[in-house]
């Protein structure tokens, strides 16, 4: 029996990100499908799962919109995570919650991502604004807001080269080292990573210029660089000093450059 | 009356134990817990930041460290730790009292 037939019959569908699968369970097939859909390439055996999501599917007219800005907020032993188009509690001690949503990807896909990143922050890691890439067993990390080029980089590509995203990379530590995970989470190349992982050899801040070259940062403007494209929801008071530290701690163990290109594949020649 | 006649009262400060700080490569950089805001502060700011006790006068500390250590005239140094202090007490990164402050968190770690 494969994974995803078992699902069905568990009425759940595990999707595994960065090496945490969250079990996602809805009652309704028809947006198990879209899941399974959707989560291509992240799929995993519900068995694996160690974290748990039950959707309620609400109609549409019954959420208010999703124009609301996203709140992520703590309540006893729960976090709160309400937006116009989807409201969610999390306990993080059990790794258990609830969302109630109307039958669309959007919603989910930012639930799964908040959620990611509480439980990253307790482990060091951290979702970050930046396309990622594993070549010759090393990943790298391409970091810019959105017109610095980070889907312009993942185009340009080589053979050789795997795309862990286009758009949100996946940090974790482990002991003094961190690394990429490949995510589903697209942007303009409106296509998933590769569901790979590999050590982070290095952060490039992107730069659109005239000519390819690669220049040091100095520390403290590395640091306010990965302050900068940290994906971070919490309104939280030890959340966001862990999230400080985890930055500080980041720029301290991984080299951090400046990558000033031009818009063409020769810039690839100097990432390895 | 002229300022001169009557001088202000003394202020201490002290480092809000409701921050995340740390020093890296000569920069003081400071993030409030309470609402996310960051800071970087320069080389006389992060000097007044380490000096801030809560049990040392500000006026001690312009005239013994700031002075001493930069080439600023006092009235300049006044000036410009009244506005650093005042900005970041605003954003809750520094207690203010005219009486010394007891509780106040400890100096922040340097980065390797």
């Amino acid at each position: 029996m494969t994974s995803i037939a078992r699902s069905a019959r568990t009425e759940s569908v595990t999707v595994e990100i960065g090496g945490m699968a969250i079990a996602l369970h809805s009652k309704d097939a028809a947006f198990r499908e879209l899941l399974v859909d959707r989560y291509e390439g992240f799929i995993s055996d519900s068995q694996k799962s160690q974290f748990q999501l039950a959707v309620d599917l609400a109609q549409p007219w019954a959420m208010t919109g999703s124009d609301d800005d996203v709140r992520v907020r703590k309540q006893g032993r729960h976090w709160l995570i309400q937006r116009g188009d989807f409201q969610a509690r999390w306990n993080p001690a059990s790794g258990r919650g609830q969302v109630r949503q109307s039958h669309n990807p959007y919603a989910i896909d930012s639930v799964l991502r908040i959620v990611h990143t509480l439980i990253l922050a307790r482990r060091g890691g951290f979702l970050f604004h930046a396309a990622s890439a594993i070549r010759d067993g090393r990943a790298f990390l391409f970091a810019g807001i959105s017109s610095a080029g980070k889907t312009t980089i993942s185009r340009l590509a080589p053979p050789d080269v795997k795309l862990l995203t286009d758009e949100i990379s996946y940090v974790r530590r482990r002991g003094d080292r961190y690394f990429a995970f490949g995510t589903p989470f697209a942007g303009e190349l409106a296509r998933p990573g590769e569901n790979e992982s590999a050590p982070v050899a290095t952060l490039f801040l992107l730069e659109k210029g005239p000519e390819n070259r690669i220049e040091a940062v100095p520390k403290a403007e590395a640091v306010r660089s990965v302050l900068r494209n940290v994906l971070f929801f919490a309104e939280d008071r030890d959340l966001v000093a862990q999230m400080f530290e985890s930055a500080c701690e980041f720029a301290d163990r991984v080299p951090i450059r400046r990558l000033v290109f031009a818009p063409d594949a020769r810039v690839w020649e100097g990432i390895h | 009356m002229s300022d001169r006649e009557c001088p202000s009262a003394e202020r201490y400060i002290a480092r809000s134990s409701a921050i995340a700080a740390r020093l890296v490569g000569g920069e003081m950089m400071i993030m409030s817990t309470a609402d996310s805001t960051f800071f970087t502060l320069n080389e006389v700011a992060t000097l007044i930041w380490q000096q801030a006790d809560g049990r040392t006068p500000l006026s001690e500390i312009v005239d013994k460290k700031i002075c001493q250590e930069f080439e600023v005239t006092p009235d300049q140094a006044r000036r410009d730790a009244e506005h650093f202090v005042n900005e970041l007490s605003q954003h809750g990164i520094l207690q203010v009292s005219e009486q010394p402050i007891i509780s106040c968190a400890p100096p922040p770690a340097e980065a390797p």
